[in-house]
Formats: structure tokens, sequence, C-alpha cells
């Protein structure tokens, strides 16, 4: 058929590449031509925009808290109290920085940040652990049992909704539920835990039931021929194939609740000496840094903890990113 | 090797029982499954749980304030009143100020990305999105507060001096105490929310037929007049989702809040004024409140929790409207 020759490949037909460029272009009038510029203009200025606070940010914290994120003292001491005092009676602590030459006069602050570093990752944790089975389990029922029924999608759509709750909202619920009714006991590391374990479920589920998608069914057809159970299938064949999906969704959430502040506030309640048990006072990076951003004296404090805090979460979202990047072959198996 | 010999003929034909097995091979199946479903209507029983146990906490403010609770101004715990007009008030005005900066922004972003970027930097710019929302919002607060104040005082100073002379709004752009205000709470929401709406409006764009855009290209169409002509009435209804989630989160937004709004409610046409914001009024004060202080706080959570369940409800409803179209 000559119909053959006549269809040369189509120039630009790639689906994938919508940036056509318009041959056109030259022979616009310029009215046109100007509202598309500016309509590019406009696209790439919102990046530019957006990403220029984020820039500002990251490199302000790593200019004012390195040096103390560098001494060892801020992994190993506790945090000090004096450090309102000390800014008031002299103004060597603005340039003391971690290593004071000791004043004579003021007792030299020791910049530790050791009890929050552990109560962030107690909190962050024991959220993980509660969170992380209970949100599979409940992806496992949405995905292999309930399907397209009645229950699969209410609770499908309920936590959708739920990941749009405040924050702040599980802060009071787990303090009216939990913290009030203990008294002084109630707030804890594992009060604190409970708040952010509600926070991450739903985000934990809606990941995981994605990632169960992704599962060809070919796979759970094949293991269901073999005679398998079906709760074999599941925790043998689907869960091992949509494990890394699963995991770094997983660790987005840590990294989301790492760094939540609003609810723990009213949770975990106040140290400055290290606490390794889940039940007793205890404290966490955010919550220093919100008190002490308002505090005289307590700046340099907050810009350590701050990037103490951004490192953690970082960790976790590249970690996340790195294995999604380097194991998601498998899913497509 | 396997065992592949044929069972021994029975003389009649196979039916399900034989292949359904024993009670005892079924009971796992039958325990795992009653479990995962028991975690799937754990996400129903929390947010249950959250609208009872706040409410009844809330109870007493809501009885002794009445209809005042919502429609009054004194927010006054000292002297028993509460009040909190005012409050909801201030989070209205800093989740539009916060719309208003991230709308056009995630728009362009995800435009930039569906339609701008070659291949290899779209990457890179989900990174920039990926990092930004991962940035903790007391972290933002922390140099909204210490950073950015001093600046944004003496630019709104400069706006205010500027349109001193000029009627409406002179009021609207008035002087600046101390940086805190609607407008540094509202610009910081905004840049926090610009993550989330974009990742959705992106999706939403990428459902847009390459046909018709190819085909709006064919005919003439610049890139604008594509966009504008194609993309944009597919993604209606979805982008105003996307804008409605956004909202949610612009609400609920309480550490940077809290820390760049001023802690004094008013209403005032001031955007450059201080104010007050729903989450971050019960965030400062709720662990040294007692009484019905206490309860009047929880009563702003309960108001809080009712609002963004009732906008999400509504966004989910019509960002879902998109997904079945495109056909998952």
């Amino acid at each position: 058929m000559s119909a053959a020759t006549i269809d040369a490949p189509t120039p630009g037909s790639d689906a994938s590449e919508p940036a056509l460029k318009n041959p056109l272009e030259s022979s616009l009038s310029s009215g046109r031509r100007w509202r598309n510029r500016l309509a590019s203009t406009w696209m790439i200025l919102s990046l530019v925009v957006a990403a220029i606070p984020l820039l500002a940010v990251l490199i302000i914290l790593v200019a004012k808290g390195f040096s103390l994120v560098a001494s060892v003292d801020w992994w190993t001491k506790p945090i000090p109290t004096n450090v309102a005092s000390n800014a008031l009676s002299s103004a060597e602590a603005q340039d003391a920085f971690g290593n004071t030459t000791g004043a004579a006069a003021t007792t030299a602050v020791v910049y530790g940040m050791q009890p929050a570093i552990v109560g962030t990752l107690l909190t962050t944790g024991l959220a993980a652990l509660l969170s992380i089975p209970l949100g599979i389990f409940a992806a496992v029922f949405l995905n292999e049992y309930g399907g397209k029924s009645r229950s699969a999608t209410v609770i499908r759509f309920f936590t959708d909704v739920m990941t749009g709750v405040p924050s702040v909202v599980m802060g009071i619920f787990i303090y009216t539920v939990w913290v009030l009714n203990f008294e002084q006991s109630g707030r804890s590391a594992f009060a604190g835990g409970l708040a952010l374990a509600c926070l991450m479920l739903p985000v934990v589920v809606r990941s995981t039931e994605e990632m169960l998608r992704l599962v060809p069914d070919s796979l759970r057809q094949a293991s269901a021929a073999l005679g398998t159970p079906r709760w074999k299938t599941t925790t043998k064949v689907v869960l091992p194939a949509a494990m890394p999906g699963i995991t770094s969704g997983s660790m987005l959430a840590i990294a989301r609740a790492a760094g939540e502040t609003a609810p723990l506030l009213f949770t975990v309640g106040v140290v400055s000496s290290t606490h390794f048990s889940l039940f007793g006072q205890n404290t966490a990076l955010s919550a220093q840094i919100f008190s002490n951003a308002t505090q005289p004296g307590g700046e340099s404090i907050a810009w350590g903890a701050a990037l103490t805090l951004i490192v953690i979460v970082m960790a976790f979202t590249l970690a996340a990113r790195f294995v999604s990047a380097k194991f998601s072959v498998r899913v497509d198996g | 090797m396997t065992d592949l010999s044929i069972p021994p003929n029975t003389g009649r034909p196979v039916t399900l029982q034989d292949l359904a097995g024993d009670r005892n091979a079924t009971r796992p199946d039958a325990i795992f499954r009653n479990g995962a479903k028991a975690a799937g209507y754990l996400v129903l029983v929390i947010l249950a749980a959250i609208a009872v146990s706040t409410t009844v906490k809330a109870w007493p403010a809501f009885r002794s304030e009445g209809f005042g609770y919502f429609f009054s101004d004194n927010w006054v715990p000292s002297k028993g009143q509460f009040g909190a007009r005012s409050i909801i008030y201030g989070t209205l005005i800093v989740s539009a100020i916060g719309l208003v900066v991230a709308v056009p922004l995630s728009l362009g972003i995800a435009l930039f990305i569906t339609e701008l970027a070659p291949r290899r930097i779209r990457a890179y710019i989900t990174t920039v999105m990926d990092v930004l929302s991962s940035v903790p919002s007391v972290v933002f607060g922390l140099w909204g507060f210490l950073v950015l104040r001093p600046h944004l005082k003496d630019i709104y100073n400069s706006i205010a001096d500027a349109v001193s002379g000029i009627p409406v709004l002179r009021s609207i752009f008035g002087p600046s105490l101390s940086g805190q205000s609607f407008m540094t709470a509202g610009l910081i929401v905004g840049l926090m929310i610009v993550p989330i709406i974009t990742s959705i409006v992106r999706e939403v764009f990428q459902t847009v037929p390459t046909n018709e855009k190819n085909g709006a290209l064919a005919l003439g169409a610049t890139r604008w007049e594509m966009v504008r002509g194609v993309v944009f009435p597919h993604s209606t209804g979805g982008i105003v989702g996307a804008i409605m989630l956004g909202l949610g989160r612009a609400m609920g937004e309480t550490i940077a809040v809290a820390l760049v709004i001023g802690a004094s409610p008013q209403i005032t046409s001031n955007l450059f004024g201080q104010g007050e914001a729903m989450p971050s009024v019960i965030a400062r004060n709720l662990n040294e409140a007692s009484g019905t202080y206490q309860s009047a706080l929880i009563g702003l959570g309960v108001g809080l929790f009712l609002l963004t369940i009732l906008i999400n409800i509504s966004a989910r409803m019509l960002v879902r409207r998109v997904d079945r179209a495109k056909g998952t």
C-alpha cells in the first residue's frame, strides 16, 4: 500500500513530550505572542518564588545552627536552663555559641539537646510501631478484601478526610482522652506517640493501599492456583512484592510525624534532662524550637534544634526516595 | 520430586466442597480477614472518638456562652468571657491570604511541570516540592519570627505610608507594630500549602488527554491558548478540590501561625495588624488553662475539626470525581 509511504513518522508525536515547539510562533500577532510569553514567565517565576524561601530557610539554618550541632555537647548534654539569665546579665552569651571561655560572673552555658533528640526519637518511634502495622493491616483490608464494597469505600473516603484533620486536633484528642485522665503522670512520650500515631495512620493506610494496588493480579492468581490460603498469599506474596513502596511511604509518614509540634505540645510535657522512658514527662525537638523561639537568649538553641530536626526529617525523606527508586522495580515484576 | 499421582477416582463428580478444604484450614483466613477489617474500621472509630471526646470536654463552654461563643467578640479569659468570633475571623483572613499567595504559585508550578519543563528537570522540581513539604511547620515559624518579621515590618510600614492618603487601601494596609500580623501568617501559610496544591493539581493536569492538547496546538494555538482552552476546562473540578484541600491545611496550620500572628484577638481590616487564629490560640494556652477556659479552647478545637472535616469531605468529592473520570 502506498499509504505506508505517506504515513511518514509524524514529527513530535511522542506523547510524553507535551512541550511542542510551535513553529508558527514567529508569525503570531504580537498580542498572542506576548500573552504566551507572559504565561511561560509566570510558570517559571512561580517555581523560583516558591524555591527562594526554601533555600533561604535551609541556608540560614545551617549558618545559625551548625556550630551548635557540630559539637559533642549538643548530642550528649542536657538542655541548658540558664540561657535566659545569661542573655540578660552579659553579652557574652551572644557570642558564646558552644565554647564559652568561662566568664567570671556568669556560669557558662553548655548547649545540649540530648533530651529533646531522645524524646523525638521515642515519640516518633512509638508512633511508627503503632501506626505502621495497623495501617498496613487496614490497607490489606481495603485492597485485598474490601475492594469496591460499601464498607471499604466509606473507610477509604474517611481515611482521605482524616489526612486533612489538623495535627493540633490530634493533640487535643489525646489530651482529652489520655492526659486529662492521669493528672500529673498523663504527659509522657507515650501520650505524644499516641497523638503522632493518629496523625500517621491515615497516611500509612493510603500509601500502602496505593502500593498494594500496583501488585499484579497474576501474582495472586498464581499463588491461589497452588492452593495457598488467602492470608498466606497476602503475607508471603503480595506484601513482599509491595514492600519497597510500603517502606518508602511509611518513611515519609515518619518524616512528617517527626517534624510535628502541635500534637506534642499538650501531650509530652517539659523536661531538661534526658528520659529514656516512655512514661513520665519528656520533651521533643519541635517543642524546644517552639518554646525557645520567643524566649530571650533561646534563639541559638532554637536554631540548633531546628537544624537537628531538619537533618532527621530530611534523612527519612531522602531514604524513602532512595528505597522507592532503588527497589520499586520489583513491583512491575 | 513432587507427587503428581492422580487422586483415586471415587466415581462422583468433584464438588466445590471438595475444593474448599476443611474448616481448620480456613480458620486462619477468617481470623486474618477480620483482623484486617478491624484495622480498617479503626480509622472510623478514631474519627468518631475525636468528635465525641472533644465535644464532651468543650460542652461546659458551649453551655455557659451559648451562641455568643461563636458570635461575640470578647475573648477575655481573665474575665471569663469567651467569644470566639475575632479568632474565627483571624483564621479565615489568614487562610484567605494563604490561598491568594499559594494558588497562582501552585498552578504555575504544576503547569511548568506538565507543560513546559523538559522531562529531565521534572524530577528535580518534584524533589524541591518534596523537600518544601517536609520542612516542619515550626521551622518555618522560627524563620518567619526571627528572620522575616523584622524585614516585613519595614516593608509593611513603607506600604502603609505610601497608601496613607488613599481611602480604602489606607484601612487595609495600615501600620504594623511588630511585623507580626495576619499578612505575615498568611504569607508563610501560603508557602506551606504550595506543595499540597501543586501535587494534586499536577495529577489533575496529567489526566488531560494528550490528543486534545496536540489538537489545539495543531490548530495553531499558542501554548497558553492550549492551556486555557483545553487544560483548564478539563481540570476545573480538580483545581477547586485541590484549592479546598489547601484551604483545609491552611486553617489547621498551627505552630508557624502561632509564632507570627501576634496573639491579640481583634477584628480589623488592617492586614498588617496583629490578630489571632483558632489553632494558634489553642497551641499557646491549652497547657495552662483550666475550667471554662480549658473547655473554651477545646471548643475551638471542635470548631476547627468540624470545619476542616466539612471542607475535606467536599474537596475529596470533587477530586474523586476527577479520579473516576481518569478511569482508575
